[in-house]
């Protein structure tokens, strides 16, 4: 075994960059469920981004597009979760499933002619004096751009939760939506939105995917990214900045892991290859035997404005 | 406006009628699908629903297919489905299903080449036993910590995953394989061997355990007080609370079950049409049994009928494929959209619609 | 008084199957306290969601201040200068009060400054509150507080209650009436939903009473006997429960030093509660809502075990029983929550008998259900209890309130508990219906039963209990014959004045 062929510096770059989908697909599904909305389709969401964006950026020939169309996508997919489960009031629980399978199957129709390409990527960012910081230039402040864009979508997700009168209308939905229907707000109508801004971050999250983490499309790739990111806003208690800590957490286990295989560590494959999974099974566990629920509290139950 | 007024009682009709509507859309969709990859829907329609069963140049191979299919499909829906009607919510019956199947054929493989009758037997209680022990990892979570049995169930699908990569390239390796991944054959080895019992019906033991399972799901959810206890934690838990039901109880047999089912499911499936335990064992079938599930509106019979549809459009995607190379992912795709149209025609059942002036929504 | 503030014309507006309000008129002058006067399902509601545009009504007109009136969605109505305080379903548990406060306006402020008006305001109108808590954690009391101040923030100039004294203790009713009375003096003007016609009588300027949707008077109602006012109300006399002459036995439930922690975040855990109760004897407990109400309940039930040795049912410890066993002795219970609690909705009154009567009456044997015995038993209840349904087959959220109360308090009744354990038996249910199953609680008692009545309506109490106890904060206080009771001491039996025995001996 050799340990020292894990070189720290890169090990942290690499968790931001191995962080980043979850992270984009957690912190829109936290705002989806601080809404009052269990949306179990993130995974199809994240693969049909991570197909869209992929075929665009190959076809244009720029990655930037390749994300917009991604964002798109997913969130144009996810309304049809939304008007199912808005406007019809079917099942959340069962049509999250139903968007997860459709998800799948739609992307892998779509990727078929792309499976071995290779598409342009992103560049990284040239930050000037800060990327050239000895050590920390090269952890932090060389990745390309959507790293930190998903970092500012957490602190714009933060504040707008917590500062701004919309993210107060949207957190009423999501505790009592029979409350704030008599108040007067559009519950269903906000949770559209929720809906779709959740499905816009979970495609860019798959296109990241798909556009720099592997980078290139193989069918079923996002191989549970888009559970691990609901478990992950469970972990976060709903909150943006935990959500955060969540995605790198875990982003550092599956890099880890990846390491210790590369380095021929005398652990099993098998064990190494599920410890993702199982990490985050344990923090489920942990985090439920704590009994620290702090859950929206309409999550999940259907909204039916009658009389 | 068209606004949605909630039925004093579900329509009767259209619990029967949504499925079916459901299928029609789908087609309708499906063809515009296929258009749009330049295939003739009507053509295509056809190969997938029609051709399987009465064209005669396929219909010798197909229709056992439709059996062999149905068959894991229907016993791990109805596993499924006791827990959907109770709130529980176990979508990993594909690990339960992997890990039956490893268990099981572990058990056997432990015994080759013997030729004792009690080897299969001892293989299907394995694989029971391996799926059940799956599902009460989330079941016993659940229980103890109240942990989402959701996320865990299907994060043990990838567990399972991993483990079957290990054992068909490490325990479970055929030492005569000359080092390629994958099990002994098990079809081959006649103590072992999951047989086609009636010649050319595709009828093997996994099709007779999927038809008792249906006939004791029916007897349990309408006669027994358990299956009663179930719908009720469903519809209120609260209300079985007050009544006496346990919840753990609930929430342990219906995984345990489910997991028992699929893992027999798993069994014989290695054990029959696939063989041999391998890397890509697995297709799905966990998966796609919760559409069954849904598409059979958790009832038995229903499931019944559900599964043998979904078998058709597998065994009509290949040929699909087969005959207009239409892409094989399109069927996923057509399946999830079969599952999607049922949920949003669903609303028939419990609603009606009116023509009215809006109100705040 | 002055000119009109608010006038409807004609106002209908009709739901399949029925008329919520047909062709409703009347007038709320400025600066004066105008009662809104029905029973449960009479209209009150559904009229005033149109004044506050969360209903558009199929026909007729309102005028506001001079205007014509028609808000299409409540921010309308808001602007306008109406504000509604509701009976339940408007705050929200995880917010603080200042959020709370924020949500029910159109353009609060920032949350400091919020927060300083929302001091101000509830210093000046007397009803102290601290910006900063999160709602979840406040009184029934000091909810409705957060409620009223949000209205009065916005400065209206009719304010709508909609039963705001349900859950008050008689001395916060009087805070609430002054309050009402001052801003009555600033000349706003206050539409009153109530059934309470003492209230109405001692606090309304004027009186509109609904029946069935429909105008039946409108008149001073200092000018009317409440008996008057009640029989406008309801359309008839009714029967009031007969008394009864029996005398208590021997104890049947001995509950002693219970405790048990809160079953959730907003939940209330119960502290020492203690008591007993005989054979053919009544005892109420009252109390404001949210006081270990559902908790006592459940530990009564069984649906949550209790600490060995604190509940005794014949001599026999119970205490670590579940439902079905405590049901076999002959403990039986009807929670407060109808649907989802006491019924599951979506199950047919027929599987609804088999919820709490499986094994009393023997409608399961070695595991299999004989549906149908359990569909004569169900039929037996719909018979007896004159309970309004197609069938037995129909789902029980298909039921009117009423109805699926009697059916749900039935249901116990012909299992001929020993002892009979009840949470709000006729709330939301209309007055005949409620008649109905106040009297066969009495006629149970009568035959030896032991009744417990928990129940926040003090005159149901008053009515039918022997004896009467008060919850407050999780605290039993000590039972009290009804007869030795006045209305000021029931108050501080209820807001937990633990000096009962002093001012008692005293007294």
């Amino acid at each position: 075994m050799d340990f020292g062929s894990i070189n720290p510096v890169l090990l942290v770059a690499s968790v931001m960059v191995s962080a980043t989908p979850i992270l984009l697909a957690a912190i829109g599904e936290t705002v989806v469920e601080r809404s009052g909305v269990l949306n179990l389709g993130v995974e199809g969401m994240m693969i049909t981004g991570a197909v869209v964006g992929f075929a665009v950026a190959v076809n244009t020939g720029d990655p930037a597009s390749g994300f917009a169309a991604a964002a798109l996508a997913s969130a144009v997919l996810s309304l049809t979760f939304g008007v199912l489960t808005q406007i019809f009031l079917s099942n959340q629980v069962a049509t999250g499933l139903g968007l997860t399978l459709v998800g799948l199957g739609l992307s892998s129709l779509i990727g078929k002619p792309y499976e071995g390409m290779k598409s342009p990527t992103l560049p990284k960012l040239d930050l000037g004096p800060l990327s050239d910081l000895p050590v920390v230039g090269r952890m932090l402040f060389s990745h390309d751009i959507m790293v930190y864009l998903a970092l500012g979508i957490v602190a714009l997700v933060w504040m707008f939760l917590k500062f701004t009168r919309a993210g107060l209308i949207l957190r009423a939905a999501g505790e009592n939506h029979d409350a704030a229907h008599a108040l007067g707000y559009h519950v269903v109508r906000v949770r559209l939105m929720a809906i779709f801004f959740g499905g816009a971050c979970a495609g860019l999250g798959g296109a990241y995917l798909s556009l720099v983490r592997v980078p290139q499309w193989t069918e079923g790739m996002t191989a549970g990214a888009g559970w691990i990111a609901l478990a992950i806003v469970v972990f976060a208690s709903w909150r943006p900045w935990r959500v955060l800590v969540g995605a790198y957490l875990f982003g550092g286990v599956t890099v880890l892991q990846l390491n210790l295989q590369a380095a021929g560590a005398d652990v099993p494959v098998a064990l190494l290859s599920a410890s993702p999974y199982l990490v985050t099974i344990l923090v489920l566990v942990i985090i439920s035997a704590r009994g620290a629920h702090a859950a929206p509290g309409s999550l999940g139950r259907p909204f039916h404005a009658s009389q | 406006m068209i606004a949605l007024e909630k039925r004093p009682q579900p329509s009767r009709g259209w619990l029967v009628a949504a499925p079916l509507l459901a299928v029609v859309l789908t087609m309708l969709v499906g063809g515009a699908m296929f258009a749009a990859l330049g295939v003739d829907p009507v053509e295509a329609i056809r190969t997938i629903f029609w051709d399987p069963l009465f064209n005669p140049q396929f219909a010798s191979y197909s229709r056992p297919q439709l059996l062999v299919k149905a068959g894991p499909l229907i016993l791990i829906a109805i596993g499924l489905s006791l827990g959907f009607r109770a709130g529980i919510w176990n979508i990993g019956a594909e690990g339960q299903y992997i890990m039956g199947a490893i268990c099981g054929a572990g058990a056997g493989l432990a015994f080759y080449p013997s030729e004792s009758l009690l080897i299969f037997p001892l293989m299907a209680l394995a694989g029971a036993l391996g799926g059940w022990a799956w599902a009460m990892i989330p079941a016993l979570f659940k229980t103890r910590f109240g942990t989402n049995e959701i996320l865990v169930s299907l994060m043990l699908v990838y567990v399972a995953e991993s483990i079957l990569a290990s054992v068909s390239s490490g325990l479970l390796r055929n030492p005569e394989g000359m080092g390629f991944p994958g099990s002994r054959n098990l079809a081959q080895w006649d103590a072992a061997a999951n047989r086609e019992l009636l010649a050319n019906t595709g009828m093997h033991w996994g099709v007779v355990a999927a038809f008792v399972s249906v006939i004791l799901a029916y007897v349990l959810m309408s006669r027994h007080v358990l299956g009663f206890n179930i719908r009720l934690s469903g519809d209120a838990p609260r209300a079985a609370r007050f009544a006496g039901v346990r919840p753990a109880r609930i929430i342990i047999f219906c995984l345990g079950t489910a997991g028992a089912l699929a893992g027999l499911a798993g069994l014989f499936e290695v054990a029959g049409p696939a063989g041999q335990i391998s890397i890509d064992f697995n297709s799905g079938y966990g998966f796609t049994a919760i559409i069954v599930a849904f598409l059979g509106r958790l009832h038995p019979v229903g499931i019944l009928l559900a599964g043998l549809l979904m078998a058709l459009t597998y065994i009509g995607g290949e040929l699909a494929q087969l005959m207009l190379g239409v892409p094989g992912a399109s069927i996923q795709l057509f399946q999830g959209m079969l599952l999607f149209f049922l949920l949003g025609v669903d609303v028939f059942t419990n609603y009606r619609l009116r023509l009215g002036r809006r109100e705040v929504a | 008084m002055g000119h009109h503030l608010l006038s409807l014309r004609g106002l209908t507006k009709a739901y399949p199957g029925v008329v919520a309000n047909d062709d409703v008129s009347f007038d709320v002058a400025e600066g004066e306290i105008h009662a809104l006067l029905g029973e449960n399902g009479a209209g009150k509601s559904t009229l005033v969601k149109a004044i506050y545009g969360l209903v558009t009504p199929d026909a007729g007109e309102m005028e506001f201040a001079g205007r014509r009136f028609a808000p299409a969605e409540p921010s309308d109505a808001r602007r306008a200068g109406v504000a509604m305080v509701f009976q339940h379903f408007s705050l929200f548990n995880a917010l603080s009060v200042a959020e709370n406060v924020a949500l029910g306006m159109e353009t609060p402020p920032r949350t400091r400054d919020l927060a300083r008006r929302i001091r101000d305001v509830s210093e000046e109108y007397g009803l102290p509150l601290d910006p900063y808590r999160t709602v979840g954690t406040l009184s029934a009391g000091e909810r409705q507080r957060v409620e009223i101040v949000r209205c009065l923030l916005q400065e209206p100039r009719l304010l709508i209650m909609d039963e705001p004294t349900s859950v008050l203790t008689p001395q916060e009713v009087e805070i609430l009436f002054a309050t009402l009375r001052q801003l009555r003096e600033e000349g706003r003007s206050i539409l009153y939903i109530s059934h309470k016609l003492d209230e109405i009588r001692a606090l309304c300027d004027t009186a509109t009473i609904l029946r069935l949707g429909r105008r039946v008077a409108t008149c001073t109602p200092a000018e009317r006997s409440s008996r008057e006012l009640a029989e406008m109300m309801v359309g008839a006399s009714f029967a009031t429960p007969e008394p009864r002459g029996a005398a208590p036995g021997e104890i049947a439930l001995e509950v002693a030093g219970l405790s048990l922690p809160a079953p959730g975040a907003f939940g209330t855990p119960l502290r020492e509660v203690g008591f007993d109760l005989r054979k053919g004897e009544v005892l109420g407990i009252g109390g404001v809502a949210g006081n270990g109400q559902d908790e006592l309940l459940a530990a009564l039930s069984g649906e949550r075990p209790a600490p060995r040795g604190t509940i005794w049912l014949s001599g026999r410890d119970i205490s670590r029983l579940g439902p079905m066993a405590r049901r076999d002795s002959g403990l039986l219970s009807g929670p407060e929550e109808r649907l989802g609690h006491a019924a599951a909705p979506e199950m047919s009154l027929t599987e609804n008998a088999v919820l709490t009567a499986a094994r009393r009456e023997r409608l399961v044997r070695g595991g299999f259900i004989d549906w149908d015995a359990a569909e004569r038993f169900a039929r037996r209840i719909v018979d007896r209890f004159d309970v309004r349904t197609p069938g037995t087959d129909t789902a029980a959220r298909a039921l009117s309130g009423g109805n699926l109360q009697k059916y749900v308090i039935g249901r116990e009744i012909l299992q001929r508990p020993e002892v009979l354990v009840v949470n709000q038996p006729t709330w939301g249910v209309d007055a005949a219906a409620a008649a109905a199953i106040r009297q066969a609680l009495l006629d149970l008692a009568a035959k030896g039963t032991a009744i417990l009545v928990i129940s926040q309506d003090l005159d149901e109490l008053m009515q039918i209990s022997d004896r009467f106890a008060a919850l407050n904060e999780g605290r039993l206080s000590p039972a009290r014959p009804v007869a030795e009771l006045t209305l000021e001491r029931i108050g501080l039996m209820m807001g937990g004045a633990h000096d009962m025995e002093v001012a008692h001996a005293e007294a």
